[in-house]
């Protein structure tokens, strides 16, 4: 008889993700947005709530969803409406929030194999600060509301539960961000809001269909944040299902500083939103023209370029997936590449190896080196040095090489080398000449010490080997 | 749709509770037992509706027939903050002072 | 000399200042002091300095009363309700800013059923309003402050607002003209909230010229305001003496409706007479689903209302109660704040929107409201305009129906259809039934105003009521 505690165990994880959208007003009036300024500075009658004022969508707002619904390669609702979801809260002005509900403005997408269920446009709340030295009500404890942020127009992308690790989660995550980036609909910075990301998670017996009670994750405001609390709540989840016990369902805060997992249940009981749909609001029904609009606005996104630099440019897969999911190393990658399409292997690997993003190196320097390489002015071994350097301090890899002596070894120089080597490895020499043909490894090492790396492996081989005979 | 779905509607005092919560209304016993008794009235007059048979009939939300109403992307002053938060009935130099939530 | 000017109409008034035959600090100045004279509750806020005058403008400077719903930048404007006690808008309603830039300075802020909601003008936060025609009477409701200072001659003529019948009723009830417009012609930007799905604004005028070109200053696509359109036609006064050729519906769905006073009765029974005398044949039509409006009615707009008055919350604006934590700081602030009707409603609509019963109550209300604007259209398919009582009863008495809600809501059972549909109607009086007044209904198809202002016009010049109770 199988016992719950032998039993392996598959997360189902699904991401709900808030994006702040990059407008240069809010959802539904025009204050400008705004990040860190003193607090409620971009307000107005509007976003406060104010008696008698009404909501005009912003049309870009509406283009970004769009954008972000077809690169998901949603299906866009041919009407679409707002609703009203109402709760009462301080950092929400008007006890109501406008958001979609019942016909969202996308859905039914997938992106890397992970089912988008829908995407929709809403507003973003206000902050509630604790009050600090502004002390106390009543004897409670007091907090400030900021509305600088209340009215940010957000899109909420909503996956299918098809993610199976929290490694996964991460790296789909990752994609998405760079998604949303090379779409230039969002700032995408985790650590400012502008990207947020909560995770559904439930595990389930390997191998059966049905899905298990699930938890929301809330608050991991980093990609490594979100693989740890998604971690730590598949762990949770399994000690209690191996004890006998059973998940109950509720949302979860996930401490950065202590990796803890808390219950945020309300004390109030459950929620009841009353969605209706909101009558000062009239229907989004994108026409031909914004669809096609928004669709012209969509650059090449990261799966596609990692696609191409595979195809094109005869990467590894991971490589490929490493430079276009990291956008500014792709650009920087294909801006080397402008200038030295000889070696996009080598070029590959040092983009993602040597050259971190912010480094000093420019493309045209790395670039410079690779022919170099190809040359045969400079060893592989030697280039490394000169990568440090000019991620270090940038310059000119020819300079560098010539002020530090780093030209590839070679001519009679490199013989001398090979010679002495020989000679001075007879044992390996002679398990060469039995068969034992890794055996050159020894004497190829002695003359990479010997020039401190400047000379080719290759060439280095072929020298001993013409020596030798062998 | 028919009358059996409004069988029992008639609201009574824990409800009205329910929704006066929900509603952030505080409601003492008598006003609570009085506002059961004149909401069923007025619920006994509503649910008439429900004779009706609409299945097929397309909601009504807007009368108006819009679509696409839409703004420009373009920022405008916001307004000044000592404008707005003279109108707070609690506020600091900065913000609108409330109870913290939980506290 | 003053009650010379006191008999003058708001356009008769505008004309001459236009002409210069009339300085508007004069009109102003009389009207003023009539205001502040006011002992019906009629004002809640009244200027204390007057306003730079311009007579230029097509309003010709003549002062307007404006209901407290309205928003306007640093005047107290409460909606009637205690919960905005103190609160100064920091912007300007639409409608208002249009008004006084076309040239009529706002004479003061008008009582008010609290939030618009009511039928007698006895839930406002700040008292009630007497009714002119009998002071022991109510002039109405939500707009009784209004339609009581122009009939008392305490302003030349008003704005108020329009959700279920709170422009016509107490237009019909204090003997005046009111005007609801098409849903979408007039900005809601700056009115307070009540019901955003049928809330509208519209004049309250001593007749029906006075409607008709407050009314065309009104209009016009408002980019604050995403439900408004641009009006279809430009703005002109009245001039029609007959109603040959028009088509004219009596629907009897709404004449059947119980409690219709007989006195009301026989002023409609006599106005439709008038109609055909004028030219016009009457018959009959159906609107069959116009018995369920009122319940209808009372699940959108107390849903809508739920919503909107939730901002109300002690945080922003308005009042504060103390309270040792947050929960209980929203719940006595709205308690202290909002009067019985007022939270009649929010129950109500909370009900019908919450877990399990949406379908029931809001889903069917929208049908149920698709259905009747589907009646109206097919009616119009077959006449031009719809007649009936504005209310089924003359000004009740302070108090008489304050303890059944439901008594107070049929009030508004003949005006609520058109609200649902979204089309115009205005409210012209018709007569006196035991000395009091009588308001008869024309509705027709949307943006048809300056058609039923026609239609009405040549109606009041056959009815004749000059009567006014000061006169």
């Amino acid at each position: 008889m199988e016992v719950a505690s032998a039993r392996q165990y598959e997360p189902v994880i699904g991401l709900e993700i808030h994006v702040q959208l990059a407008t240069d007003t809010k959802m539904f009036c025009g204050c400008e947005l705004s990040f860190g300024l003193d607090p409620n500075t971009r307000t107005c009658p509007v976003c406060l709530g104010h008696p008698g004022v009404l909501p005009v969508p912003n049309r870009r707002a509406i283009e970004f969803g769009l954008m972000i619904g077809l690169a998901l390669g949603c299906e866009i609702a041919p009407r679409s409406i707002f609703h009203r979801k109402n709760y009462f809260y301080p950092d929400n002005p008007k006890a109501f929030q406008i958001s979609q509900y019942d016909v969202p403005l996308c859905s039914g997408g997938e992106l890397a194999g992970v089912r988008v269920h829908r995407a929709h446009l809403e507003e973003d709340a206000a902050k509630l600060v604790h009050a600090g030295e502004s002390g106390r009500i009543h004897g409670a404890e007091a907090s400030v509301v900021d509305f600088n942020r209340a009215g940010t127009p957000l899109v909420e992308i909503v996956t299918e539960p098809d993610i199976h690790s929290a490694a996964e989660a991460a790296e789909w995550a990752r994609l998405l961000r760079e998604t949303l980036r090379a779409l230039g609909v969002s700032d995408v910075n985790m650590d400012e809001g502008s990207l947020r990301v909560d995770g559904n998670v439930s595990i389930r017996p390997a191998g059966e269909a049905t899905l298990g009670v699930k938890t929301e994750l809330k608050n991991m405001n980093s990609f490594r944040f979100l693989e740890r609390g998604l971690d730590a709540e598949i762990a949770r989840q399994e000690g209690i299902l191996r004890e006998g016990g059973q998940v109950e369902q509720e949302t979860l805060h996930f401490d950065n500083r202590t990796g803890a997992l808390s219950s945020l249940r309300s004390k109030e009981e459950a929620h009841d939103y009353r969605y209706f749909p909101e009558p000062d609001l009239v229907p989004i029904a994108p026409t031909e023209a914004m669809i096609e609009m928004a669709r012209a606005a969509i650059p090449e996104l990261p799966l596609a370029r990692a696609e191409r630099f595979e195809r094109d440019h005869d990467l590894p897969a991971d490589s490929a997936r490493l430079l276009a999911f990291r956008g500014e190393q792709g650009d920087f990658f294909e801006a080397a590449l402008a200038v030295s399409p000889s070696d996009p292997r080598t070029l590959a690997n040092y983009v993602v190896n040597d050259v971190p993003p912010g480094s000093a190196a420019t493309p045209e320097a790395v670039a410079k080196l690779v022919d170099l390489i190809g040359a045969g002015t400079v060893s592989r071994g030697a280039a490394k040095e000169v990568l440090e350097v000019l991620a270090a301090e940038g310059g000119d890899p020819e300079q560098i090489v010539a002020d530090r002596g780093l030209g590839a070894a070679g001519g009679d120089e490199l013989g001398a080398i090979v010679d002495q080597a020989i000679a001075e490895n007879a044992g390996a020499v002679e398990k060469i000449r039995e068969g034992k043909d890794q055996a050159i490894g020894a004497i190829v090492g002695a003359v990479m010490r010997q020039t401190k790396g400047r000379a080719d492996g290759g060439e280095v081989q072929k020298l001993i080997r013409e020596r030798i005979g062998a | 749709m028919g009358r059996t779905l409004f069988c029992g509607a008639v609201i009574d005092r824990e409800q009205v509770n329910h929704v006066a919560r929900l509603a952030r209304l505080r409601l003492t016993d008598e006003q609570a037992e009085q506002m059961a008794a004149e909401l069923s009235k007025v619920l006994d007059h509503i649910e008439k509706m429900g004779e009706l048979d609409l299945a097929d009939v397309a909601p009504t939300s807007h009368v108006v027939e819009l679509e696409n109403v839409l703004r420009e992307d373009e920022a405008r002053p916001s307004w000044p903050r000592d404008r707005m938060l003279a109108e707070a009935p609690d506020a600091d130099a900065e913000g609108f002072r409330v109870p913290s939530p939980g506290s | 000399m003053t009650s010379e000017l006191l008999s003058l109409t708001a356009a008769q008034a505008a004309e001459r200042t236009r002409a210069g035959d009339l300085d508007p600090r004069e009109l102003w100045d009389l009207y003023r002091e009539r205001a502040g004279a006011d002992d019906l509750g009629a004002y809640l806020w009244l200027p204390d300095d007057a306003p730079e005058m311009d007579a230029s403008g097509p309003l010709g400077g003549v002062p307007l009363a404006v209901k407290d719903l309205f928003c306007v930048e640093d005047v107290p404007s409460t909606s009637g309700s205690r919960i905005l006690e103190g609160y100064r808008p920091p912007y300007t309603a639409t409608s208002v800013r249009k008004l006084v830039d076309a040239g009529a300075p706002m004479l003061g802020k008008t009582n008010m059923d609290e939030f618009a909601m009511g039928s007698s003008n006895e839930n406002s936060g700040y008292g009630p309003v007497k009714n002119p025609w009998d002071e022991s009477r109510v002039p109405g409701g939500s707009s009784g402050g209004s339609a009581a200072a122009v009939a008392a001659g305490l302003a030349p003529w008003a704005i108020g607002t329009d959700t279920g019948g709170s422009i016509r009723q107490p237009a019909a009830l204090c003997g005046i003209v009111g005007l609801k417009p098409t849903y979408g012609a007039v900005s809601r930007y700056g009115m307070i909230a009540f019901a955003s799905s049928l809330d509208q604004c519209g004049p309250l005028t001593r007749d029906v010229t006075d409607a008709a070109l407050l009314f065309g200053q009104m209009t016009g696509r408002d980019p604050c305001d995403s439900t408004s359109l641009d009006y279809p036609a430009d703005p002109r006064l009245p001039s029609a003496e007959r109603l040959d050729g028009l088509r004219f519906g009596v629907p009897k769905e709404l004449l059947d409706t119980e409690g219709i006073e007989p006195g009301v009765r026989a002023v409609f029974d006599t106005t439709v007479k008038r109609i055909e005398e004028l030219g016009a044949t009457v018959e009959e039509i159906a609107l069959p689903h116009s018995g369920h409006g009122l319940a209808a009615y009372y699940v959108l707009a107390p849903a809508e209302a739920s919503a909107n008055l939730a901002r109300y919350d002690g945080v922003r604006f308005g009042i504060r109660a103390e309270a040792p934590d947050l929960l209980s700081m929203y719940e006595e602030t709205r308690a202290q704040g909002f009067g019985d009707e007022v939270k009649r409603r929010i129950m109500l609509g909370t009900y019908a929107l919450s877990s399990g019963y949406y379908d029931a109550y809001y889903g069917q209300a929208q049908k149920v409201r698709t259905k009747i604007a589907d009646d109206f259209r097919a009616a119009f398919e077959r006449v031009d305009l719809i007649v009936t009582p504005t209310s089924p009863t003359t000004a009740f008495p302070l108090g008489a129906r304050t303890g059944d809600p439901l008594a107070m809501y049929l009030s508004d059972v003949l005006a609520v259809p058109m609200s649902l549909a979204g089309i115009p109607a205005i409210s012209i009086p018709g007569g006196l039934a035991d000395g009091l007044p009588v308001g008869v209904q024309l509705a027709g198809p949307a943006f048809s105003e300056f058609e039923i202002c026609d239609a009405a016009y040549a109606l009041e010049r056959a009815i004749g009521f000059g009567d006014l109770p000061w006169k």
